[in-house]
């Protein structure tokens, strides 16, 4: 079942409050997560796998280095 | 056909010992040698020293210091001891085997005497082994080394892996019991994903970080699960989860989804670093050495690394 850019971003701004404890109105699209939401290389597996358990979409590690804003991640998604 | 031995059906474990090297590498040390920072190291490692073997420390040598003292603290003889099993995977030759130089620097005269390699779940290898060696009546008293000397294969200009691996050696005692105090080991590995851990040019310890982070945080509890079921523990009675000490934010994301959370979780690896097979035993002796563990403590063991393997047992200690 497809899900809207705004659901996929509601979801990561949810997924996101939980790991790294960011404020879910910080996650928008345009947010690197490296240099904006200071989102490590392991968090960003925790994000991955908390993602795929909502949205049904297996991210694997080979393409989380490049997933680097929170728009690549709701287009990974959508496709 | 052949006699059936008379054994009394229970396997324990007697004592510890653990040997650390006395040279502490700090984060403030490896700041100067790469491109590093205490807080980078402690946040996403969670170390913040450890201990690195120095010119006098050899796998062996670590090894019968960690051995002797759980001797020691056993009350037992180098003549109770039938079978010295060293797990490791940082043997400093291939031939001769470690274990039996090992016991021959004890004075355990003629034991059966192996190494075993089951790289960082050695420990938990080791101790299935030696308890069911034990059951089985082929040994009444087994002592059982994790020992490592990873510091050797560590490319110092790595700061990827430079920051993890350490040194030193934990043992335990495995004797037989009226009552058994070890639950069945539950083991497994996954071949398929062997080129996550290796050496590097058959010299260097890497890792695939984020591979290694999800198989551990989203695969391992489950073995850590049927290892309670199958010693008929229920998470809830728990004293301790004493995991491989990997990464705190490994240890953490397993402890979290075991649902005892009155467990005390080792965290052993702020201190002593990434020790592979010693980890494991160097973590409870040195937690029963502060008093964390009374006797009668019922522990969680969680071993896993490259292979990959993996495998759990609870104990009670002694």
């Amino acid at each position: 079942m497809a899900h809207t850019e705004q659901e996929i971003l509601e979801g990561l701004g949810v997924i996101i409050e939980e790991i790294v404890g960011t404020e879910p109105s910080e996650v928008t699209p345009e947010k690197s997560f490296v240099d904006d939401l200071d989102i490590d290389s392991l968090s960003m597996v925790e994000i991955a796998v908390a993602a795929q358990d909502k949205f049904g979409v297996e991210i694997p590690d080979e393409q989380l280095k490049d997933l680097k804003t929170v728009q690549d991640v709701i287009t990974f998604i959508q496709k | 056909m052949f006699p059936t031995p008379s054994v009394p059906g229970g396997a324990a474990i007697r004592s510890f010992g653990e040997y650390q090297p006395s040279r502490v590498v700090t984060n403030a040390d490896l700041e100067e040698r790469v491109d590093t920072s205490d807080e980078w190291i402690q946040s996403r490692v969670g170390i913040k020293e450890r201990r690195v073997a120095g010119p006098e420390d050899s796998v062996a040598s670590m090894a019968v210091a960690a051995g002797g003292k759980a001797l020691a603290a056993g009350g037992l003889s180098p003549e109770d001891i039938d079978l010295v099993i060293v797990a490791t995977c940082t043997p400093q030759d291939q031939i001769p085997n470690t274990a039996a130089t090992v016991a021959a620097r004890l004075g355990i005269v003629a034991p059966g005497a192996f190494d075993l390699n089951a790289a960082c779940a050695g420990f938990c290898y080791a101790l299935g082994v030696a308890s069911d060696m034990v059951r089985a009546g082929s040994s009444r008293n087994v002592l059982v080394i994790g020992s490592e000397k990873l510091t050797d294969w560590v490319d110092w200009d790595d700061r990827s892996t430079c920051v993890i691996f350490a040194d030193g050696a934990g043992a335990a005692v495995v004797s037989a019991s009226e009552e058994n105090a070890i639950g069945p080991v539950v083991w497994g590995s996954s071949g398929e994903r062997a080129d996550k851990i290796y050496l590097r040019d058959h010299k260097y310890l890497w890792q695939e970080g984020q591979a290694v982070f999800r198989w551990t945080t989203t695969e391992l509890y489950k073995t850590a699960l049927e290892a309670l079921e199958r010693a008929g523990v229920a998470p809830g009675e728990l004293t301790a989860f004493v995991p491989h000490q990997a990464n705190l934010r490994i240890i953490e994301s397993i402890a979290k989804k075991l649902g005892a959370p009155q467990a005390l979780v080792a965290r052993d690896i702020v201190t002593a670093g990434n020790t592979s097979s010693a980890s494991i035993p160097l973590a409870l002796s040195r937690m029963i050495g502060r008093g964390e563990l009374p006797s009668g403590s019922t522990v969680l063991t969680l071993g896993f690394g490259a292979g990959l393997v993996y495998a759990a047992q609870v104990i009670r200690i002694p």
